[in-house]
């Protein structure tokens, strides 16, 4: 446990010291939602429609962004071949990790998420429904993104391997947490998706992290 | 009891196993097939409501049904080549990846070929035509990923992960009529009731399990030629190897490597 709270420390502090890395998705996420207002007419109703679908799949990319280089700078200074040695189980590293590429890069996106969410024209509630979708959907986001890092890490012709591998994957959030936002835009209870999200976290947070430990193994063993 | 399954594991014996059975699913997939189509064309009635447009399920519910079973294969071999670390699964899991994206490619275009005059739309963006769509491209991930790696074995083993990670959209897909509000109709065939009194009429009913037979014959035979495939190639070092593939009056004959230049660094077997 000591050594996962080690990763996770690591992880903050070289943040904290490249702040450029964590404030890129962010700024990414506004532009990408910024941009879709310009594409349709911006006084158009349809915008409030288009709107939890334009935050959800921003909030994708802007995560598929930081997740890309997650073990390439750890495989480069041997630090991940650190991590495979350590005493500790290795899945357990990895969720240290994600839980802090979640911090750093998710988190904000979450917090963020209401300004845009308003900004676009959703009313208050559904506002609300949309920063917890957002809250409970982000983790499995990275966590699932992290498991295609892990498999491509080792790839040498990985290329745009990754989207293609992480994006079918990440259909499930997108669906439900779009459709707990499109639900109480039309003022039905958003319960049922936002309990599927929370099935979908459960589920990411056990079992993603021991794949990616084999995944990584593999390529790297 | 399990001798034989190990003696089936060693590539050797599986190639001369496959080579043995291979032709039978072969001749008789396609013979099946050929009896369900013309049972299905030219003797069924037509529908009294869609006309002839039904006969296209001869050919879009088997690959359907095969676009899940051989992903749920894929994923069991997977899980096989991961725990027990056995080759022959590897090779089965990237064999089996380009059958079952064809088998879902077909599956989504003779649907959308029936969905214009039924429907009258190509496309909706139904539960069940969008699962079956990400289940296409999570087959062309494991494809992708495959030729991503340099190293066979890596590769192989990377796939497994990845088809065992994906294998969570199979019952999505299956279960996609029933949990979502579906166009897509539900299935007739799998279910107690429809088993013990069909849904369909006898003349319809027949040609459609004759083709889903003939289907899974047929990409028995075509996996295991290609698991075949993908078994020389990676043994292609190997004396028995040597011995199929190069005549015995050639006594100077090169080992079977690719020729030269071609063998790459970690292509080991």
């Amino acid at each position: 446990m000591s050594a996962a709270v080690a990763v996770f420390r690591r992880e903050l502090r070289i943040a904290l010291r490249r702040r450029a890395e964590w404030v890129q998705p962010l700024v990414f996420y506004g532009i990408v939602a910024l941009l879709f207002p310009l594409g349709i007419a911006p006084e158009s109703p349809a915008l409030k429609v288009f709107a939890p679908a334009i935050i959800w799949v921003g909030a994708l990319l802007a995560a598929l962004l930081g997740v890309e280089r997650l073990f390439r700078a750890d495989l480069d200074d041997g630090s991940l071949e650190q991590m495979l040695i350590a005493d500790a189980p290795l899945a357990l590293l990895i969720a240290a990790k994600l839980a802090a590429q979640w911090l750093l890069t998710a988190a904000p996106l979450v917090l963020a998420s209401p300004l845009l969410g308003l900004g676009l024209g959703l009313e208050p509630g559904p506002v609300a429904i949309l920063f917890w979708s957002l809250l409970l959907g982000t983790p499995t986001l990275i966590f699932t993104g992290g498991f295609a890092a892990a498999l491509t890490v080792g790839a040498p012709r990985a290329g745009l391997m990754l989207p293609i591998l992480v994006l079918p994957l990440m259909t499930p959030a997108v669906i439900f947490g779009g459709g707990a936002v499109r639900a109480a835009a039309a003022g039905l209870p958003p319960d049922a998706p936002l309990y599927f999200l929370g099935a979908l976290l459960a589920l990411s947070l056990t079992l993603l992290p021991m794949a990616a430990a084999g995944a990584l193994r593999n390529a790297l063993g | 009891m399990w001798t034989w399954f190990h003696r089936l594991a060693s590539p050797p014996s599986f190639y001369r196993f496959a080579d043995r059975l291979a032709p039978w699913l072969l001749v008789s997939g396609l013979l099946l097939i050929g009896w369900a189509v013309w049972l299905g064309l030219f003797v069924a009635p037509a529908d009294y409501q869609q006309g002839d447009a039904f006969r296209i399920i001869y050919v879009h519910v088997p690959a359907a049904a095969l676009s899940l079973s051989i992903y749920t294969a894929m994923s069991v071999a997977g899980a096989i080549a991961l725990i027990w670390r056995m080759k022959l699964a590897e090779v089965a899991v990237v064999s089996a990846a380009p059958i079952g994206a064809s088998f879902t490619a077909l599956a989504l275009v003779t649907g959308m070929l029936w969905g214009k005059p039924t429907w009258g739309a190509y496309w909706v963006w139904d539960a069940r035509l969008t699962s079956e769509l990400v289940l296409l491209f999570l087959y062309l991930g494991v494809i992708g990923l495959q030729q991503a790696y340099s190293d066979a074995r890596m590769a192989a083993r990377a796939c497994a992960w990845l088809a065992l990670v994906g294998v969570v959209n199979v019952p999505i897909v299956h279960y996609s009529v029933q949990w979502w509000n579906s166009l897509h109709q539900g299935s007739t065939l799998l279910s107690a009731e429809a088993i013990a009194n069909p849904k369909m009429a006898p003349s319809m009913l027949k040609p459609l399990l004759l083709s889903m037979a003939g289907n899974y014959l047929f990409f028995g035979a075509v996996w295991l030629r290609r698991m075949q495939n993908g078994v020389l190639l990676r043994e292609r070092r190997a004396k028995w190897v040597r011995e199929i593939a190069l005549p015995a009056d050639l006594p100077n004959a090169r080992p079977l490597a690719g020729g030269p230049g071609t063998a790459k660094r970690g292509d080991r077997t």
